[in-house]
């Protein structure tokens, strides 16, 4: 692993700190642009649903939820659309420029989950949910968050792809074609965005239990005290 | 060896990591109702010019077989206003102005004179709901080339008895499932969904498909774009 480990001095005490650099620029600024993106598009998109709020008939009209206009944005069909419609560029412009940034730079080890992270989910989710003793850690992310956040990233993909499905079915005729048609498509974009809210919860859940230190790395790129044993 | 670094100068490295975020705090303009707006349009507007550009004019929407249409009493009816705007269907005249050198009143009759096309397609509406509906009619590239229409124009505009309006662009206007269309499974355009004549396009969003139309133009410049889009909805729609 890359991760760059620096010790941090206080003049007067004399403590000493680790700090490593565990979030490049381009992650940290990817992530919070993403951030506001998915906050207008979820917002956005189900003010769009609410007005059909059914992937069944038109007639007659079973609704599946009524979604609480306070928790939407847009106000209304058409302001929805504008909000869904220039936030989807951000947010792919965001996604293009993360998954670009990963690859080229070689930072997506330390996020992609290999088939080698398999064997390290077991005694993650032990730790997690059975009160089970931590597993020893020696890099940023272990098995479990490897897999979560690699399954965001092809939810964000998958978000992508049905929403230019429902917007474009003709023009991408043979995405539409994969999903089974528009009627599908709008179906699967729905479903991959409570999936994306799923993760997000969890995501945020974990946050709030890591700490501040923890937080701070997303926002500075540096960790003090890292959780894990660095070299 | 790990490197080591002073505790001030460490906090001025994180801060000047911190500061390198400001760009997202520019996403904070969509919150200034001053500036909301004309973003908004402008990410409408990019939105629209995109989609001119992934449209292809030779691609056609998918067709489907009889087993698969919508039955006819379940296949939605959306006015603007009234269902039934009362047009005198006897009487009933297109008239056609603007860059054509044939202006002038046309019949049902001249319409139907021309070759008949019938597909099955599907209609998507923009709150989400989409059927398959059969549709019959005129090829609207045909009917321009009968008017004599400039098909380099841009624009075709279109004026509809219950006083909706819609525009569409000249592409997707000669596209080749575009219809003039007056019949609907088979049987003349019932009242409610906009007899004597209404736009059938495939490739376009349900509110460009005008419906009880009287006028149309060809035209260069747009005043107005639609009755939906002049509210802010997209003026290009297409599927």
């Amino acid at each position: 692993m890359s991760t760059h480990a620096i010790s941090v001095e206080d003049a007067k005490t004399g403590e000493a700190t680790e700090a490593v650099y565990e979030h490049p620029y381009i992650v940290r600024l990817c992530h919070w642009v993403n951030a506001v993106a998915l906050f207008v598009m979820v917002g956005s998109g189900m003010q769009i649903f609410r007005a059909f709020p059914s992937f069944g008939a038109k007639i007659p009209e079973k609704d599946l939820l009524n979604w609480p206009k306070a928790f939407a944005i847009g106000g209304w069909l058409g302001g929805a659309l504008q909000w869904h419609l220039t936030f989807m560029w951000i947010y792919i412009a965001s996604g293009v420029l993360y998954l670009g940034y990963q690859v080229v730079s070689g930072n997506y080890k330390q996020v992609l989950f290999t088939p080698r992270d398999i064997h390290g989910l077991w005694p993650m989710i032990k730790h997690y949910f059975f009160f089970g003793s931590k597993p020893l850690a020696t890099e940023p992310y272990n098995a479990l968050q490897k897999q979560a956040y690699t399954s965001a990233v092809i939810l964000g993909v998958l978000s992508v792809l049905t929403g230019f499905a429902v917007w474009k079915p003709i023009q991408f005729s043979w995405l539409a074609a994969m999903m089974g048609g528009f009627h599908w498509a709008r179906l699967l974009h729905f479903i991959v965005m409570w999936a994306t809210l799923a993760f997000l919860f969890g995501h945020v859940v974990m946050v709030a239990l890591h700490g501040w230190n923890n937080f701070v790395s997303m926002l500075v790129g540096w960790k003090k005290n890292p959780e894990y044993i660095v070299e | 060896m790990k490197s080591r670094i002073d505790k001030q100068a460490f906090k001025s490295v994180t801060r000047r990591e911190l500061l390198k975020l400001t760009p997202v705090v520019a996403l904070g303009a969509f919150v200034v109702p001053k500036l909301r707006d004309p973003l908004l349009k402008a990410g409408l507007g990019f939105s629209d010019w995109a989609s001119g550009v992934m449209y292809r004019s030779g691609h056609l929407a998918s067709t489907f077989e009889n087993s698969e249409l919508t039955p006819f009493e379940k296949f939605p009816i959306n006015g603007y206003d009234v269902e039934d705007p009362e047009v005198d269907l006897d009487k009933w005249r297109l008239n056609v102005a603007g860059a054509v050198r044939k202006p002038g009143e046309y019949s049902m009759a001249q319409i139907q004179s021309l070759p008949k096309q019938v597909h099955n397609t599907r209609h998507v509406c923009v709150e989400g709901w989409d059927v398959i509906g059969n549709f019959g009619g005129a090829l609207l590239s045909d009917f321009l080339k009968s008017v004599g229409a400039d098909t380099t124009a841009r624009f075709i505009t279109m004026q509809c008895a219950d006083d909706y309006y819609e525009s569409l662009d000249m592409a997707t206007a000669l596209h080749p499932q575009t219809l003039l269309c007056y019949e609907m499974y088979g049987a003349p355009l019932t009242r409610k969904h906009g007899a004597p004549v209404r736009l059938n396009i495939p490739t376009k969003i349900g509110y460009k498909q005008a419906k009880y139309l009287t006028d149309l133009k060809v035209t260069n410049v747009l005043d107005k774009v639609g009755y939906w889009e002049d509210q802010g909805y997209s003026g290009f729609y297409g599927l």
